[in-house]
């Protein structure tokens, strides 16, 4: 593998003093879509919110791009290229879409470059532009889904983390994100997934860590994990 | 007739008086779910840098505002780094009582340096001047104060939701992590929103020495009614605060009128009292 963007080794992390993840460690290299799947509290949100700063770890280090990132925290690790786009989409509500998104590029300063990711983000989903005024709250799940993508790339990350996109919303939506996660991998964003709903994570993923009660308990390429009798067997009712 | 209007815009001056302090409130409520126990005491203790700038060296209230509204900010941008940053994450119990220690420790450190004597400055630009409009008087320096109210309700009111910097703080106040995640240091926002709402008072608390005398325990009422604007108007809503409070200011200016001076205030609470009961958020609460 090439160097890798994003290198998580062994944290330990949890909430109050009480642990949660007991050693993760992975790597996600530039332009990959890596997903981490698992059950509900297993761990993967709070391995997501130790990357993008949002808590830190007991023990363990976090890198990005070959910088120690560990104790930054969320609003420097952004600055650096590290967008999280967190569970339960966290819209500002009371706000428009539009100013959620200028919002989510708080951090750029050009005019022209937020003007250009705004028409980014309006041909990635189209139907937001239509509905720029709205006022977030008033929008139906799927739209605020895109809303929270949309806002998460507004500052041009080279590390995008989304958490639970499925979260809530029904399966043709669930297949329509997903796509839309591809097509913003494909634009050369690095995307790291995590994900309940294993089989259409993996089925869009280069590779995949399998977490269980806040440990690694499988990892490989998508390909591996979705013919692994053990993934089939406790994650896809096979 | 001519009685009935002068009254009701003595009211509207003192409406705009505790507009001015509300807002202040307002905005430290709105964003940070803080109240301020201690706002009264920022009104003191800008009126006292007013008092003593003008009895020392002369200065006019009306440059004290400045004055005032630039102390107050460093007095509230300190209160937070010192005292209002320990308790975020804590109950809220924990900023309540600490905002109520320092607002004891304040008006006790005036007490104890200036005296409870009541002080007011002689000979200043405006005080005691009247303007005559068409029958009706009005008294220049609550006009002026009025003007200022207005002016910088309508400066914070576009700063907060028209402005980046306006949207960073709401974002901050509507969901703090989801803020942080924009790339905003919300403690940065904290900090100058603690600022901002002890500016406006400040810059109140550094004009009214011109018609108002200071002393320690001038701030306790202002602060009492400002948080009934405040409830009244909805918690967080600039609009809100300044209707309540014109409210309020004429409630309290025709029943110490028609009724007698002494139930003024059993109209204003009575007023507040009815408010939530039929509308529990406040006027514009959502």
């Amino acid at each position: 593998m090439t160097d890798p963007i994003l290198e998580v080794q062994d944290i330990h992390c949890g909430y109050d003093g009480v642990p949660v993840i007991h050693g993760i460690s992975l790597e996600v290299a530039q332009g990959e879509l890596v997903a981490i799947v698992g059950a509900n509290g297993a761990g993967k949100t709070t391995t997501m919110r130790s990357i993008a700063g949002l808590m830190h770890p007991f023990s363990g280090k976090i890198f990005f791009n070959g910088k120690d990132i560990t104790r930054l925290k969320a609003h420097e690790t952004i600055k650096l290229g590290i967008s999280y786009v967190p569970e339960g989409r966290r819209l500002f509500s009371k706000l428009s879409i539009i100013e959620n998104l200028e919002l989510g590029a708080f951090i750029k300063n050009d005019r022209k470059e937020i003007e250009r990711s705004l028409e980014q983000v309006f041909e990635l989903f189209p139907k937001l532009y239509d509905r720029r005024a709205q006022v977030a709250e008033t929008m139906s799940g799927g739209e605020q889904q895109m809303v929270a993508i949309a806002r998460g790339l507004m500052s041009n990350p080279r590390l995008l983390l989304l958490d639970e996109l499925s979260l809530g919303l029904m399966p043709s939506l669930v297949e329509k994100v997903m796509e839309a996660v591809v097509s913003i991998n494909r634009t050369g964003v690095t995307v790291l997934l995590v994900e309940q709903m294993v089989q259409e994570a993996l089925e869009i993923a280069n590779r995949g860590y399998v977490i269980q009660t806040g440990k690694i308990v499988q990892k490989g390429t998508s390909r591996e994990l979705l013919d692994s009798p053990e993934v089939r067997k406790a994650y896809m009712g096979m | 007739m001519a009685t009935f209007l002068q009254v009701a815009f003595d009211g509207l001056l003192n409406g705009l008086l505790y507009a001015l302090v509300a807002a202040g409130l307002s905005l430290i409520w709105g964003v940070m779910d803080v109240i301020n126990f201690a706002h009264g005491e920022f009104l003191m203790i800008a009126m006292y840098l007013s008092y003593w700038l003008g009895f020392i060296w002369k200065i006019d209230p009306l440059i004290s505002s400045i004055a005032g509204g630039a102390f107050v900010f460093i007095v509230g941008a300190l209160t937070y780094r010192l005292v209002i940053s320990r308790t975020i994450g804590k109950s809220a119990m924990s900023a309540l009582l600490a905002t109520f220690g320092l607002s004891m420790l304040l008006k006790n450190i005036c007490l104890n340096r200036f005296s409870p004597n009541f002080r007011l400055l002689q000979d200043t630009l405006l005080g005691g001047k009247t303007l005559d409009l068409a029958g009706i008087i009005i008294p220049v320096p609550q006009l002026v104060i009025g003007i200022f109210a207005l002016a910088l309700l309508f400066v914070i009111y576009r700063l907060v939701n028209k402005t980046r910097l306006g949207w960073a703080i709401q974002a901050t106040a509507m969901d703090k992590e989801a803020a942080e995640l924009m790339g905003i240091n919300t403690e940065n926002i904290y900090l100058l929103v603690f600022g901002l709402g002890g500016a406006c008072v400040g810059i109140a608390g550094g004009l009214l020495p011109s018609y108002l005398a200071v002393h320690p325990e001038v701030g306790a009422l202002f602060s009492l009614i400002a948080f009934i604007c405040v409830a009244m108007g909805g918690f967080g809503s600039i609009p809100g605060a300044l209707l309540a409070s014109l409210l309020i200011g004429l409630v309290e200016a025709f029943a110490g009128f028609y009724i007698a001076p002494v139930f003024k205030y059993v109209a204003v609470f009575g007023l507040y009292l009815a408010v939530v009961m039929v509308r529990p958020r406040g006027l514009f609460g959502w």
